[in-house]
């Protein structure tokens, strides 16, 4: 005799199993609509942007005809923008999160710290661009200046690197810390020989991802009056400058259509610099990582 | 002996040097900390900036324009001789929340569909597989989603919709928002329904219930402050949202909601102005301040309920 009688539990069940089922259809479907999208995404930018897409496109500067156009000066933006950010934001965010997991004590103090630092996630970033317009940019006189775009991209990137280099610093276990104290060393010299160096792959990944958002990020640096017109290469750090998602925001909001397929080739462009960093990061978390 | 004295010379020196540098290593250990402290206290003198920069240039803006005005006017319309300007809040409010709105009928239930699937339903491979797909959904920058918004989703929506809708309008960027946002609650609602325990869930199907069964009346329920920390999360991410609205919503203010229409948001206002050549100390110069002291205010009230949420209704497994 079967234990179960199939025919009763399909008596009893079946409304119950044909909605497990369909419930299961609906959320595969859920599931298949954000591939779709991301799918349908990629084939128009695609198919919209490969027809402008060549080295000229790369080495021209903007041009108000669409055939000589190019994205030069907003490239060589980026690089800029990068160039400052890249530091300020790492040298900052590694230092805080050094300070918060190693030195600080338990308080209100650091607690402060810490929640301020999750609420500053959550500032649009477009608000980090009106600090950087009245502090950088008039208080400071830097004026729309490359130094000005790179120090407010900085702040705005700041929570993201810290957590990350938080998280990292908390996974180099105690017991090499201590050895390193049994040795005889000094604080300092523990964190800059032992601890530092085992957390580097993990807070150069979160590092390389905080910067590829602010490769992509375009409304901070619009509300500080970067160029959308830029004929020329910023020459230093007080120069004005134009970067990459601004200059194919340009292109979108012209009504003609070949300007659009051109803010596709950038967008293309865009796309592969992020999946250099991303690559870049998947990689070092992967060879590096170490495990205690 | 000539060696000896030279070998006890720099014995002695070495002494003299050791302990140089370990006062200088002592000072190290004094110095370090601070220079760390100041690093953390960075942090906080952003926020200070912000609310300073916000307050201030929110002052001076309300020296010319009366508060009541900014909150009981339901029109914006700034662009005018002083006179007849119009500065109510409101109408940008109405377009912000429009948006919201949409988007979020577009990010929960499809953000919520894909976490149950992926934390009750998938196999492990299909987890693999699809969890990195998100990620990239979620890493594309705002303004390619907006170029998405203007170039292929509002002409398939002037298709679709009988009667057709204008190139600018609320639904088309609110539903591209809603997009952006699937990824974000998907992995934040899924991350609260994985810490549920395994026990609870067989514990469930030994009673006899189906797998929809175990997800809508015990994974869901426990998961519940995460999944709702995540919607509000959802929520403050697409009132901040720039680059999209700014490309595919247009630059209509209005507090009338039609969803064919053009209308405008908080941040595109902002974006809108400081495109323009407004010179500084103008009253449109100091009235982005307004609408970002708003828009701060509003994102601030979400994060803080988020993480109200998450600690307060928090269930203990």
């Amino acid at each position: 005799m079967a234990l179960i009688n199939k025919e009763f539990v399909k008596k009893r069940m079946g409304s119950r199993i044909a909605a497990n089922g369909f419930a299961k259809f609906l959320f595969i479907l859920a599931t298949c609509f954000s591939l779709l999208v991301l799918g349908v995404l990629i084939y128009r930018i695609l198919s919209d942007g490969l027809p402008y897409l060549s080295l000229d496109f790369i080495t021209n500067f903007a041009s108000r005809m669409p055939v000589r156009a190019g994205i030069w000066s907003a490239l060589l933006g980026t690089i800029w923008i990068m160039a400052v950010t890249a530091p300020v934001s790492f040298i900052l965010g590694v230092g805080t999160a050094i300070y918060l997991e190693e030195y600080a004590k338990k308080n209100a103090f650091t607690k402060f710290i810490q929640i301020n630092i999750s609420n500053l996630a959550g500032v649009p970033s477009i608000v980090f661009g009106l600090l950087g317009l009245t502090i950088f940019v008039r208080l400071a006189g830097l004026g729309s200046s490359v130094l000005a775009g790179g120090l407010t991209m900085s702040l705005l990137i700041l929570p993201v690197i810290v957590v990350a280099s938080q998280e990292a610093i908390r996974t180099v276990p105690r017991e090499i810390r201590e050895a390193s104290f049994g040795m005889g060393a000094t604080k300092w010299q523990t964190i800059r020989r032992i601890v530092f160096p085992a957390a580097l792959p993990g807070i150069l990944t979160g590092t390389i991802l905080a910067l590829s958002r602010a490769v992509g990020e375009t409304a901070p640096l619009l509300v500080l009056g970067a160029l959308a017109y830029v004929a020329f290469v910023p020459e230093n750090l007080f120069s004005q400058f134009t970067v990459l998602p601004i200059q194919i925001y340009n292109w979108t909001s012209r009504p003609q259509e070949d300007f659009h397929m051109l803010a596709a080739s950038g967008i293309i462009i865009l796309m592969i610099i992020l999946l250099i960093m991303n690559s870049i990061a998947v990689y070092i978390r992967n060879k590096f990582h170490k495990r205690f | 002996m000539s060696r000896d004295k030279s070998n006890q010379k720099s014995i002695r020196s070495m002494i003299q040097e050791n302990k140089s540098s370990r006062s200088q290593s002592a000072v190290m250990e004094k110095v370090v900390p601070k220079i760390f402290l100041i690093c953390a206290i960075i942090s906080i003198f952003t926020t200070l900036g912000i609310v300073f920069t916000l307050l201030t240039e929110t002052f001076t803006f309300f020296n010319r324009i009366s508060i009541v005005e900014f909150f009981t006017n339901t029109r914006w319309f700034p662009f005018t001789a002083d006179k007849n300007a119009d500065y109510g809040i409101l109408a940008l409010v109405m377009g912000t929340l429009t948006i919201t709105a949409i988007a979020m009928v577009v990010a929960i239930p499809v953000g919520l569909a894909v976490a149950i699937y992926l934390s009750e339903y998938a196999s492990a491979k299909t987890r693999k597989f699809i969890k990195p797909i998100l990620e990239v959904l979620a890493g594309i920058p705002t303004i390619v989603y907006g170029f998405f918004a203007l170039t292929f989703v509002t002409p398939l929506l002037d298709k679709i919709i009988p009667g057709g809708i204008s190139i600018f309008n609320a639904l088309s960027p609110g539903i591209v928002v809603g997009i952006m946002i699937i990824p974000m609650i998907a992995s934040l609602s899924e991350d609260a329904m994985n810490a549920v325990p395994n026990s609870m869930r067989e514990g469930a199907m030994a009673l006899g219930a189906t797998r929809f069964e175990v997800a809508m009346k015990v994974v869901l329920p426990a998961a519940l402050s995460g999944v709702i920390a995540s919607f509000v999360l959802g929520i403050s991410r697409a009132i901040g949202e720039t680059m999209i609205v700014t490309i595919a919503g247009g630059s209509r203010p209005t507090a009338d909601i039609n969803v064919t229409e053009s209308i405008q948001t908080m941040t595109a206002y902002i974006v809108q102005v400081s495109q323009g050549d407004t010179g500084y100390g103008t009253t449109i110069y100091y009235s982005i301040y307004a609408v970002g002291m708003t828009l701060f205010v509003f994102t601030l009230i979400m994060n803080l309920l988020a993480q109200f949420i998450s600690r307060k209704f928090r269930e203990e497994y």
